[in-house]
This record gives structure tokens, sequence and C-alpha cells, in this order.
């Protein structure tokens, strides 16, 4: 390995190009907390989704029509004539909703932790153009496919701008290149969604990443490492990204395949979550179908866009929902970052928003009836106050004392003998007598016990709340 | 906590007003069952391809998926003259059959998809007797739809009982009024073997995703676990 011509080569590279530099700043050098959790997997994960994109995009850009002729038909040529199309098809489908999944998770880490706070406002905000990217993104790509609900889904969305005053018309009517979703949308559609926006959505990812390397992680702990430094200057609390939080995401990527290829390779449709059955019917123009649906990580948006009685107001409370994320850093001025040592007011705050956006994505799938409308009202309502009152209740949150050193994450090999504990609590030895003769030792639920436990579940998770 | 209460039970209260549909009958179909697949292309040829074209499957895909050889492909399911390499596509000229049945039958590559395979099950079973129509049957299932019943000399000729809901007379049941040529449940095997080749259809990869799909999961279990014990080997310092 130490041939002088392999270092002279090196050397030569090194003297024109910093990447020892950038490779120490940015992994071998640089120093994460190291008591990350669970949640910490899903920005490795959103990168890997993302690579998974381009690579399948790409190649199943070389034998998809971008033309109302023949898209439908091309996507199927993909599915059964092309060698391995339908897998590189799968992926991408399934990637596509993978990716709200883990971006979803990823947002929500910042909510339980804080880490949109100050000094991470402009990490927040670049993750925000990201996640408006990515809508856009799954916008355009889901029209490609040319099924019905990709086109009626465009005809819906685009038609939203319309209700814009004076100018809507005519916006709508550019967006389309045409009065209605046509050839000429599909086209410009495919442009975005294969060259535009992944251009600038790789862009925002480095901005992401270099800002957040400029200000350090965030922990569940909410504490700032960089505060407390050993004589070295590193962070005590702090541990090389590479090599240990490289292994560690291994095994992140590893649980998150394992769940990626069973959606895969045994339920692509995922029951009509993640590829609509009304999308394996070709566009047509003429024929609207009963049900017009978007695809699940946009459903609560679109169940906000419904509940409000007026167009206009209804497309400005549908941006407003997303508006209001990224004026996050300045509604919570609080402190404390991590959930860990707030109030219970935040935590019981941030379970009715968990609801709200559930309740909302379930509302935003099913056909409007006037009890789900007034439902999804009551979400809308409860979703924008978690928000807009954030400066007023966070007022009398009663906070938990914040330790000076990070606390060490709880092994699982640790809560065995708990596991255990319960698990003999909640069974009773029995002695059964078989027709033969010999006696078993059995294990049978114990409905007392079971009852206990499910009072002290339900007491414990009460006293989180507070 | 009382909004939230609020929320659960009006929640609770959508979903139940969103059920109430026809209920469905199962389609015992078995996809790895390549006799049952010959059968029901053989159906599909001499009862839908008439007006109803396949255009995503080609007979030479039929013959690699079925362990079929070419020429029975050609003989026993492709109509005369058919090259190997071509799709399902009918010989019923759209023009034509916007006159006779008001409406171009749709392409059934996808068929399956779309409406899943108990839906098709119910559909083909659920033709009756209704003189008021041109082709003088009905569905019960797709009310006033534009296809006749083909299968009507297999099946025999059912009719409809009604019942009363509210102030609607809906369609309570079927019963076999004239038997066809086949018995009951001859005519539900030939239906069962047409949605079993229509599911075939509608993706040909998916048994081999399914097979595939056991060695990828066994592979990533296997890299999971060395990735774990490599992650406590680099963490053990780490406290």
């Amino acid at each position: 390995m130490n041939s002088p011509r392999l270092n002279n080569f090196v050397n030569w590279i090194l003297a024109r190009f910093p990447l020892t530099k950038v490779w120490n700043e940015h992994l071998a050098e640089y120093y994460a907390p190291k008591n990350f959790n669970f949640w910490y997997f899903f920005g490795s994960l959103a990168l890997l989704v993302l690579v998974n994109q381009f690579a399948t995009g790409i190649m199943l850009t070389i034998n998809y029509k971008p033309d109302a002729a023949l898209a439908f038909d091309s996507v199927e040529y993909i599915m059964r004539d092309v060698n391995w199309g339908w897998l590189i098809r799968y992926m991408h489908s399934t990637g596509a909703s993978a990716f709200f999944i883990v971006v979803y998770l990823h947002m929500f880490r910042g909510l339980l932790y804080g880490s949109f706070k100050k000094p991470r406002e402009l990490v927040w905000i670049f993750g925000m153009l990201i996640y408006v990217c990515l809508m856009a993104e799954a916008f355009m790509g889901y029209l490609l496919p040319w099924g019905q609900m990709s086109y009626w889904g465009a005809q819906v969305i685009i038609s939203l701008f319309s209700a814009i005053p004076i100018i809507g018309e005519d916006l709508s009517l550019w967006i389309r290149g045409d009065y209605v979703v046509a050839d000429a949308t599909l086209n410009r559609f495919f442009a975005f969604h294969v060259a535009a926006i992944p251009l600038v959505l790789v862009l925002l990812v480095f901005l992401h990443i270099v800002a957040l390397h400029q200000v350090g992680s965030n922990n569940p702990d909410g504490i700032e490492i960089k505060e407390n430094k050993g004589p070295d200057g590193i962070p005590v609390d702090g541990i090389p990204f590479h090599p240990y939080y490289t292994v560690k995401d291994i095994v992140g990527v590893s649980v998150f395949i394992f769940f990626f290829a069973v959606v895969l390779f045994y339920m692509p449709e995922l029951e009509g979550y993640f590829l609509e059955h009304a999308n394996f019917i070709p566009a047509d123009p003429l024929q609207t179908p009963e049900h017009i649906a978007p695809l699940w990580y946009f459903t609560p948006f679109y169940a906000i866009l419904r509940a409000v009685p007026d167009k206009f107001a209804g497309v400005l409370a549908m941006g407003g929902a997303i508006f209001v994320l990224f004026l996050l850093p300045w509604l919570d001025t609080v402190k404390v970052k991590s959930i860990r040592y707030r109030g219970g007011i935040y935590k019981k705050a941030l379970l009715l928003f968990v609801i709200s956006f559930f309740g909302l994505g379930y509302l935003g799938m099913q056909p409007p009836t006037p009890s789900a409308t007034i439902a999804a009202r009551l979400l809308t309502v409860i979703y924008f106050s978690f928000f807009l009152l954030m400066p007023i209740y966070t007022r009398w949150e009663k906070f938990k004392t914040v330790p000076k050193r990070l606390t060490s994450n709880d092994s699982l090999m640790n809560k065995i003998p708990l596991i255990k504990q319960v698990v003999s609590e909640i069974t009773q030895d029995t002695v059964v007598t078989t027709k033969s003769g010999k006696t078993l030792h059995l294990k049978t639920p114990n409905p007392k016990g079971l009852r206990n436990a499910s009072v002290d579940l339900a007491k414990k998770m009460k006293d989180s709340l507070d | 906590m009382k909004t939230l209460l609020t929320v659960i039970f009006s929640l609770y209260a959508v979903t139940c007003s969103a059920s109430g549909k026809t209920e469905l009958m199962h389609a015992n179909i078995d996809l790895s069952d390549n006799t049952s697949l010959k059968r029901g292309a053989e159906h599909y040829v001499t009862y839908c391809l008439g007006c109803h074209s396949a255009k995503h499957i080609r007979y030479l895909r039929i013959a690699e998926d079925l362990e079929l050889n070419e020429d029975v492909v050609l003989n026993d399911i492709a109509p005369v003259g058919a090259s190997i390499y071509d799709s399902m596509i009918s010989a019923m000229d759209k023009h034509d059959s916007n006159i006779w049945f008001g409406t171009v039958p749709p392409d059934l590559s996808l068929i399956a998809r779309s409406r899943g395979s108990d839906w098709l099950y119910t559909y083909l079973k659920s033709f009756y007797r209704d003189d008021t129509k041109t082709h003088g049957t009905n569905n019960a299932l797709f009310k006033d739809v534009g296809m006749p019943n083909v299968l009507w000399r297999l099946q025999g000729e059912q009719v409809p009982h009604y019942t009363l809901e509210g102030e609607n007379q809906v369609i309570s049941s079927l019963s076999l009024e004239r038997p066809g040529e086949l018995s009951v449940s001859e005519f539900d095997l030939v239906v069962t073997d047409l949605v079993n080749f229509l599911e075939y259809v509608g993706e040909p990869a998916q048994l081999k995703r399914q097979q595939m799909g056991k060695y990828v999961l066994f592979f990533i279990l296997i890299i999971g676990f060395l990735g774990y014990l490599l992650k406590k080997e680099y963490w053990k310092d780490i406290h």
C-alpha cells in the first residue's frame, strides 16, 4: 500500500483539492453528540432515499415517454418488457412514499428535541425548503404515469391557483400550458420533475448539511456539546461522526431497507396508499372519477383545504399550514430545547398536534361528508393553534432542570429485567393434566395482573405528559 | 381532553357512515397454478378477446411465464393467425363497438389492478335477465353496464329478487332460473380461471417478485446482523 507512486499521486491530488479537509471537517473530525437515539436515523435515511430516487429515476427516464399518447403505455412497458423494469419502478414509487415517511419523522424529531431553535434556525429553514421542493417533486412526478388519479389530481391542484383573485385564471393557464391538463402540462412537469427541482433539491441538501455542520448537531437532551470542551478543544460529549455514526447508520439502514423490501416485494401498492388503484386506468379527460384523493402524504393539507368553505381562503389555509412551519424558530422562544425537560403544556400541545395531523391525513382520504367536514375544521383549528398560540401557552410552562452534561441512553439490554417483571405480572402458572396423564406447566394470561399492568401503563403515559 | 374525545368520536362517526357498500364475493385464485392460468387464457381468448384487448401482454410472455411450449400457446390460446410476438389485441373496430354497445370496451390488461380480483369475480357472476335492456341482461354489481352476459350459455339465466330498503327497491339476491351448459361449480371454476388470468395479466412480474422477496429479505437480515455486531464492536468504549 505504501508505494511511493501512490503517495505521489495522492499528494498531487491533495495539493489541488482539499479532500482531507472536507473528509475531516464533515466526517472524521465532525463531533456529534454521543447520545443519538432512534430518532436520529432519519437524516441519513432521507439521504439514502434521495440517492435511491435519483438512481431509479434516471433509469426510468431511459424508457419513459413524456407524451400524453404514450406515457401510460410506456410505464406498463417498463413494468413488463424492460428487464428488471418492475423492480426499478417499484423502488421509485415506494421510495416516494418512504421519502415522506422518513422526512415526516425527521421533522418530528426536530419538534421533540427543539432542533430548530437558536442557533439552528437556518438548518430548519433549509430543511423546510427541502420539504417544499419534495412536495413539488412528488406532485409533478405523480402526473407522469398519466393515470386517472394523476390526471385529475393535477387538474384539482392546478385549478386551486385559479382561486387567486385577478391573476388566478391566467396563472393556472400559464402553469398548465393549456386550458385543461394536457400533453403540454405533462411535458413541462417532466422537465421540472427530472431536471429543475432535483437540482434545487441537491443544492438545498448541501446547504442543509453545511449549515448543520457549522453549528453542530442537537441531541435528545438539547444541550450544546460545544459548551463543554476538553483541553484538546474537542467536545467532551462528542464522538467523531465517522466511524461511530457511520457504522451505527448501517444498522439503521438495514432495518429501513428490510421494511422497504417487504413493501416492494410483497405489497407495492400497499392497499392503494402507495399506488392508487384508480391510477391503473389511463387518464381520461372526459370522465371524472367519483372520488379524487391525493396520495397519503398530501392528505393532511388537502383536508385543511376542504375544511375551509371559501376556495381562496382554503388555498391560503393550505399554504399557511406549510408556511407556519417556517416560523417555528420564532414562535417557540423557550430556551429549553428538549421535550425531556419541557413542561406538560408543550407535551400535551404536541400530542394534540400529532392527533390533528393524523386525523386530517385520514379525513383527506375520505369523501367529504358534513360530519367529516366538521371534524376537519376542528382539527384544522388544533393544527394552527399548536403553532400560532405557541408564544402564549409556553409562558405557563414549568421546566425541569437541564443537566450540564449529556445523559446516557438506557440500553435495551438493561430493560430486560423490567420486561421479565412485566411478563411475570401479566401471566400466571397453571398446572394442566393432559388426557394421557402428563402434567404441563403452562403460562396463561392473568386477568388481574393484566388489568394492573394496563393501569400502570396508563398512569405512566399520563405522567409522561407532565 | 374534551376536545380529544370529541375528535375521536367524530372520526368514529365518519368511518361508520363511509361503509355500507355491496358485499363482494371472494375469488379463490392461485397465481402459481399454471393449468388454471392456461384455462383462463383460453377462456379469455374465447369469450373476451372478441371485444376486449389486453394489449400489454404478449403471447410469448404467457408462454414463458406459464412454462408452455410456444406452439401450445399458438394452438390452444392465441387466435388463428396470431404471431407469438403479438399482444392480445381485439379485432373489433372502435367505431363499430360504439354503435353496438354505445361505448368502446376497455382494455383489460390492468383491470385486475384497478378493480381487484374479488370485484371481477363478483361482477362476472352478477349478470341477470333484464328485458328492458338492449342485450337482455343487466348487472347487480355494475348497474346498466353496456356489456352483455357473454358467459350466459355456460352459466344459464339468473333472475333477481328484490327487497325494500327505505323507499328503494334493491336486489337482495340472484337465482338461477334456467341452467346453462355447466353446473354451478363448473361455472365457478371458469370464472375463477378467468379472474386468475386477469390478475396475472395485471402484473406478470408479481410471482417473480414474491419468490425473489424472501432471498432479498434474508440477505438484508444477514447484513443487518453483521452491521449490528460491527456497531457493538466500535461502540464498546463509548459510555
